[in-house]
């Protein structure tokens, strides 16, 4: 008989999130994932003025605000039939660059690090799971690992630092607006922002990417641990023309093992087993609704249940990196064990890269990679150039703005009536990874990758831990 | 070396434009902290519906850094983003600290508390195979704590959650407190997020010296004393009347929609990021140490 397992609240991550798995024969064989919190953004935004939109949505995380901040003002552009020049789609490259830095590197040592890294005896490291074969770090890499989560707290302080000279503060930065960015750019900028990434890229380089490879390889069988639907997608983030038609990140959706391009009129929201009301089976969020009703039977999660094609989709470093399929870094080749004279790159890892340290592999890897194009960023910026379009409200307008926060995709949709907001639907990465059961039954992302999960120790379940933790959420 | 509050107060309020970076405390006071509270006072920081942005600002602290702050001056005992621990351990431990340390242990709140549908639009956790909404949670520690520190403009007013049409009916710290007949004190230090060195500034003088002086909205005067339009490097725009048309233009951010005339911090000498650039020098100010601002202060980009 399974015996169930609730982890509540699932820490170290953002917002509040509740974990339910029913364990038989020492392994998951169903999982529940329960978004805990609403504060109803959507409801908050109506009637409001467009342009607030984006210092309001980027408020809907802490960790992540540039990016929902990017998607917002993306959003805004189309409503307004307004484009940013070079420069400002440059910036706005560069402010969501640096905080992939800040937050991939938080996320790995501050936030999934200690499922594998004994901290110091000492509160807040202490409790923690605990029990035979689940450090398996020697103590001499797990003292290097303990000096390599103080010194990252450095370095995600740093790409913040960074951040800041183009988006002003961070978090929720003041920077991003319809049409660009809010403040010129000049050589003092310029080079302080050049060689902070320097020094980051360093560190990336030096600490981080070795870290993973290092915990990787002593937690091996975590390659099999986590797998999911295998089913990802990514709506392309850091244009590189100023008519969004490519991206460093690619856009494009991976199902059942094979590409297709990504079309926006696939997503919808399923809301079967979530907290809110609709006479709709599933929407369109260019159409989307939002009544909120807690009590509602059969209901387990604020959260809704994102779809494409019908089907529940991966988001996040993983997904983006297996859509472009990049060359990795040379450490890559030395875990592979393949010669430094030849290029690996994401799909070379095969079915490895759908698993628990698959994933922070990718985040690594992507860290890694948009830093390499952030410095050609910094090189494109011309000086005495504009970093912003000017433009008028419309009275009525309808637009979507879709980009990738570090933990995945994010689609904002608005209507415009007499020049205010009529209706916004937003669908953040943890919408899509964290998502309950569908109206056909089938799992969320994340309650998917739980299925198989080794659980030895009904007391310390911490592969289940690990594989939520994975996702980012 | 012992640390007078008068010094404190000094270091505390110094201009950060004189030193070219945020020099809240030098390396000697995190000794005399250190030594001030061998101890090492337990703190329990609890979050609701907030966005984790002023844990994540807490992290950007340079003057003590905040691997100091964790490891030298305060033993943070439950932080549901730091912490190594899960599920209900978590609320285990907040148990078993606030009934030990009764009366003795700080408490931090991030993210307002929403009270509609009974508080289910937050909960925190399962306790004895019971759900905790954030409410209870609250009440319950909030009326053990020697003192509470709401950071962050949704603990100390409400926020985001609380604008209009406050679909939870969020509320604030001292709202919860107040209607609950909780008399231990709140010290608020809005902001969206706040400035590290508020919190962590405030934190080191409630330790040290018990709760600083506050002003009528509960925020300690010591940063929350000036007002920025007094203060600001474009006064003199303002003065002789050039505005600034637009984003990138020369002149005084007024007609763009900057509230510095209605806003109380010293971010204009402080700046964020370790001294890296602040609201009006890059945009605007949106006012966000203000009480209700999301709705007073809004639209944003309209003169006020």
């Amino acid at each position: 008989m399974a015996k169930k397992i609730t982890i509540d609240p699932l820490t170290r991550i953002e917002g509040h999130l509740k974990i339910e798995v029913d364990v038989e024969g020492g392994k998951v064989v169903n999982a529940k994932s329960s978004g805990m919190l609403f504060r109803g953004f959507e409801l908050i935004l109506k009637g409001r003025d467009p342009r607030d939109a984006p210092q309001i949505t980027q408020r809907i995380c802490g960790v992540c605000p540039t990016a929902h901040g990017t998607a917002s003002v993306r959003c805004l552009d189309m409503a307004f039939g307004i484009k940013p020049p070079t420069n400002g789609r440059l910036v706005r490259n560069l402010i969501l660059g640096a905080n992939y830095i800040q937050s991939h590197v938080l996320h790995f040592f501050h936030l999934a690090a200690l499922d594998y890294v004994k901290g110091p005896n000492t509160a807040p490291f202490v409790p923690r799971y605990d029990g035979p074969g689940i450090y398996k770090l020697s103590k001499a890499v797990n003292n290097k690992a303990v000096e390599a989560y103080l010194k990252a707290l450095d370095l995600r302080r740093k790409a913040h630092e960074m951040l800041a000279i183009f988006g002003g503060k961070v978090p929720h930065v003041q920077a991003l607006i319809p049409g660009g960015v809010t403040e010129p750019i000049n050589a003092d900028k310029i080079i302080r922002f050049y060689w902070s990434l320097q020094e980051l890229k360093e560190a990336v380089n030096t600490i981080y990417l070795p870290t993973v490879y290092l915990v990787g390889k002593a937690y091996g069988e975590l390659f099999k641990v986590g797998k999911g639907h295998k089913n990802v997608l990514s709506y392309g983030v850091f244009p590189m023309d100023d008519d969004d038609k490519t991206f460093l990140l690619k856009q494009g959706v991976y199902t059942k093992g094979k590409d297709y391009p990504l079309d926006v009129k696939k997503i919808t929201e399923e809301i079967k087993y979530s907290w809110y009301n609709d006479k709709e089976v599933k929407r369109y969020p260019g159409n989307g609704y939002t009544d909120v009703t807690p009590d509602k039977k059969g209901g387990y999660s604020f959260i809704k249940a994102p779809r494409y094609n019908g089907l529940p989709h991966e988001v996040g470093p993983l997904a983006r990196m297996w859509i472009t399929n990049p060359v990795l870094s040379k450490h890559a080749n030395a875990f592979l064990g393949v010669p430094k004279s030849k290029d690996v790159r994401m799909r070379d890892l095969g079915d490895k890269a759908f698993s628990i340290i698959g994933r922070h592999v990718a985040r690594a890897e992507e860290c890694w990679y948009v830093i390499l194009a952030m410095e050609k960023w910094i090189d494109q910026l011309q000086l005495g150039k504009p970093v912003n379009t000017q433009y008028k409200i419309p009275k009525q307008a309808e637009g979507y703005g879709l980009s990738e926060a570090p933990r995945g995709s994010v689609g904002h949709w608005i209507s415009i009536k007499d020049g205010k907001i009529a209706n916004y639907q937003i669908v953040a990465p943890t919408t899509w990874n964290a998502s309950p059961s569908d109206n056909k039954e089938t799992r969320g992302p994340i309650e998917e990758a739980l299925i198989g999960a080794p659980v030895p120790d009904m007391k310390n379940p911490v592969n289940v831990a690990r594989v939520v933790r994975s996702f980012d959420p | 070396m012992s640390l007078s509050r008068r010094d404190f107060l000094k270091i505390c309020g110094t201009s950060s434009v004189a030193l070219g970076f945020s020099q809240m405390m030098v390396p000697g006071i995190v000794n005399a902290l250190e030594k001030a509270l061998s101890g090492n006072p337990p703190v329990i920081w609890i979050q609701g519906s907030g966005c984790s942005g002023c844990s994540v600002s807490i992290l950007n602290a340079v003057h003590p850094t905040i691997q100091e702050v964790l490891l030298k001056i305060i033993s943070l005992k439950v932080h549901p983003t730091v912490m190594a621990a899960q599920g209900t351990t978590v609320l285990e431990v907040a148990a078993n600290i606030s009934k030990q340390f009764k009366g003795k242990f700080f408490l931090v709140v991030e993210g307002s508390i929403p009270t509609a549908a009974n508080g289910k639009y937050c909960v925190v956790g399962e306790l004895g195979g019971k759900s905790v909404t954030m409410l209870d949670w609250t009440k319950d520690l909030a009326s053990k704590a020697k003192a509470a520190i709401a950071v962050g403009s949704c603990a100390s007013y409400g926020g985001i959650p609380a604008a209009q049409p406050n679909p939870t009916k969020a509320q604030s710290l001292i709202e919860i407190l107040n209607k609950a007949d909780i008399k231990t004190p709140v010290i608020n230090i809005p902001g969206c997020p706040p400035h590290p060195d508020w919190m962590v500034g405030t934190l080191a003088y409630v330790l040290l010296y018990g709760i600083p002086e506050l002003d009528e909205n509960n925020r300690p005067t010591l940063f929350y004393g000036t007002l920025v339009h007094d203060h600001c490097p474009y006064r003199s725009y303002y003065e002789e009347g050039k505005f600034a048309k637009y984003f990138g233009d020369e002149g005084c951010r007024y007609e763009l929609g900057c509230k510095g005339p209605e806003t109380y911090c010293d971010t204009w000498k402080r700046k964020f990021n370790n001294g890296t650039n602040w609201c009006v020098q890059n945009a605007i100010c949106i006012g966000c140490v203000q009480p209700k601002f999301w709705d007073e202060f809004s639209p944003f980009y309209e003169a006020l």
